[in-house]
């Protein structure tokens, strides 16, 4: 049966003439969004602009794309590649670890591990990075030997710090710790950002701390870091160019030392810059898988529910408010 | 009614709160509460805001640390062991234990945001209770139906209502079989037309015998559930006794001005309803 809007159903009392009928074609027109002139002066700005880029890139005999097209996959290029992405990868991994560690620390209720954990992120933010990779090549020139003991006393362990630290392990040692230092910030203000009834709740549910963390509080915390996290870790990428300082030879060395003797610096600039968007872009999409899987559940209503549904009038819940005439048969007295 | 206030002195109650005093600095939120709950009964917490119900219930499972006093369950203090002449805080790991005894709902339902309502019933049974998946899903899905909300199973809380949520909450409390269920204030945060979808969960839990302490203002829903009801003021316990016996009859000034100024609050929300 036909009802009308407040749920009665419809009496025929009205004429269904022709009138109505007009009104319902007329309902039944498709909505467009309106013309705007708006629109159409952005769409000619956005042609115009994207010839201009188009005449720059591609008309442009100094870009020398066919240069840029011989060295993109090149064995030396894509050797260079490589070793960023190694780099990358392996500072990320202990960089977020050591963060990790040294957020904990920072919220930790014994003041040593605070205090340890303060005068880190103190010292390694106040380091420039390249300070930080020269420091730690040269190391030896400080502590020659690393060594496991007592201080002022005897030693267990000698390792000379030649044989640990390499450019490659100073490239990765350095970058971690600066990486550190940052994502232990960021951490720390994920889990800040939890509201202390989800702690609560976890505990009244009687879950373990390291319960609580990786089934309830760590994925909050991962969805509200993720993209501050995705701005370190693409930082981190593009400063590996930095140990070009302590000759590891990661892309921007390879495409240097190839430009220093063949002199077409900017055909494999670009080079460089074309596989640094790659990889960029690779981290975005990760960033997005990320936020999709820990945003489950944070995303706005799906579909929103009818209010009346939501009601449970049937179940007859409580007399209504029996105090007021207790306490009204109470003043007459 | 399930019990009444005579049963209570022969059976050994299942909560005991004897001189528990908890200080914030040097203001006394809680001074000297003294309280007991038979098994099976159903105790009201009421009184002006500020006066110490939240903290009270939070110092029974040990969200709140105290300062001073004793909490029993079932005849063994809880929170502390004796060494001789002193009291330790247990450990952690004892201190969870002994909250298992209790479940809580919140004002705020503190859901988790990112499980859906079903996985926020079961995850507590299967992490902490050690059940298998199958098993808590069933049990979970079984308690969804209880309070009105298995077809809401696979909703994420943000796609709930406020009263859904709260019944969600209260199906997530239940799932760890707690002996006592703690409530605080679960329908201050809710609109009006909410508040008696949750109410009625409660009346029936409260039918089925389960020992429940609950902050509320909702005072026709103390008269009609509770066996007891505590009138706090200033952190203490002011008055004390059957619902009818205490709203008809308050022998203080102060709990007949506050049943008085209730009374004429909701007389009003009525009238404009
Ligand atoms: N962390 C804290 N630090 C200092 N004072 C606190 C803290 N928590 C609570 N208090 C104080 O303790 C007193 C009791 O608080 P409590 O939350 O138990 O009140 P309540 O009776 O639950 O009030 P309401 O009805 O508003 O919820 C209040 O005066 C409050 O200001
Ligand atoms: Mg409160």
């Amino acid at each position: 049966m036909a009802l009308t809007t407040n749920g009665r159903p419809m009496t025929l009392t009205e004429p269904v003439g022709s009138t109505t009928r007009r009104h319902q074609d007329l309902a039944a027109l498709p909505i467009r969004p309106r013309p705007s002139l708006k629109r159409w002066i952005s769409y000619v700005l956005a042609a115009y602009v994207g010839l201009i880029a188009l005449e720059m890139l591609f008309f442009n005999q100094n870009w020398q794309w066919d240069v840029v097209g011989s060295y993109l996959f090149s064995q030396i290029v894509i050797s260079g590649l490589l070793n960023t992405i190694q780099l990358t990868v392996l500072t990320t991994v202990f960089g977020l670890i050591i963060g990790g560690v040294i957020a904990w620390c920072r919220l930790s209720n014994l003041a040593v591990l605070r205090t340890f954990s303060l005068l880190y992120i103190w010292v390694m933010r106040a380091m420039p990075p390249l300070v930080m990779l020269l420091l730690i090549y040269f190391v030896g020139a400080l502590v020659p030997n690393f060594s496991i003991g007592i201080p002022f006393g005897p030693s267990f362990l000698d390792i000379p710090a030649n044989q640990v630290i390499s450019q490659f392990s100073a490239a990765v040692i350095g970058l971690s710790i600066y990486l550190g230092a940052y994502s232990a910030e960021i951490f720390r203000g994920g889990v800040q950002s939890l509201t202390a009834g989800q702690a609560e709740a976890c505990k009244a549910l009687g879950l373990s701390p390291t319960k609580a963390y990786v089934k309830v509080l760590g994925p909050q915390v991962v969805r509200n870091i993720t993209p501050a996290m995705a701005n370190e870790v693409i930082t981190i990428f593009k400063n590996t160019s930095l140990v070009s300082v302590i000759g590891y030879t990661e892309l921007l060395t390879t495409v240097q030392n190839v430009y220093a003797v063949s002199f077409e610096t900017i055909p494999l600039l670009t080079v460089a810059v074309i596989w640094y968007l790659v990889l960029t872009s690779l981290a975005m999409v990760g960033q997005s898988l990320l936020e999709r899987h820990f945003g489950k559940g944070f995303n706005r209503r799906k579909g929103s529910v009818p209010r009346s549904t939501q009601v449970e009038g049937s179940e007859g819940p409580v007399a209504p408010n029996p105090l007021t005439d207790v306490l009204a048969a109470k003043d007459e007295k | 009614m399930t019990t009444t206030a005579q049963t209570t002195q022969s059976i050994r109650p299942i909560l005991e709160l004897v001189d528990v005093t908890k200080k914030y600095g040097d203001f006394c939120a809680l001074d000297r509460v003294n309280f007991t709950a038979a098994p099976g009964s159903v105790t009201c917490i009421v009184g002006p805001s500020g006066s110490g119900k939240s903290t009270m219930l939070r110092t029974m499972n040990m969200l709140e640390t105290i300062d001073g006093g004793a909490i029993y369950f079932h005849g063994e203090m809880i929170g502390h062991t004796v060494h001789g002449q002193h009291r330790y805080p247990v450990s952690d790991a004892t201190a969870r234990k002994q909250r298992l005894n209790f479940g809580m709902v919140f004002q705020n339902f503190n859901l988790f945001p990112n499980y859906t309502a079903l996985e926020n019933v079961t995850l507590a049974p299967i992490s902490v209770r050690g059940k298998s998946k199958p098993e808590a899903l069933a049990a979970g899905e079984e308690l969804l139906g209880k309070v009105g909300l298995a077809e809401k199973k696979n909703n994420y809380p943000s796609e709930l209502s406020g009263g859904q949520q709260q019944r969600v909450a209260i199906a997530r409390a239940l799932a760890m079989e707690p002996e006592i269920l703690l409530f605080d204030e679960p329908t201050s945060a809710l609109d009006p037309e909410l508040v008696g979808e949750v109410l009625s969960v409660m009346q029936r839990l409260a039918r089925t015998g389960r020992t429940m302490v609950i902050v509320t203002h909702e005072m026709g829903f103390a008269q009609d559930v509770a066996d007891e009801v505590i009138f706090m003021d200033a952190g203490r316990i002011i008055e004390q006794g059957p619902p009818r016996e205490l709203f008809q009859n308050p022998k203080t000034d102060r709990a007949k001005k506050f049943f008085a100024s209730v009374a004429r609050e909701q007389a009003e929300e009525h009238s404009h309803a």
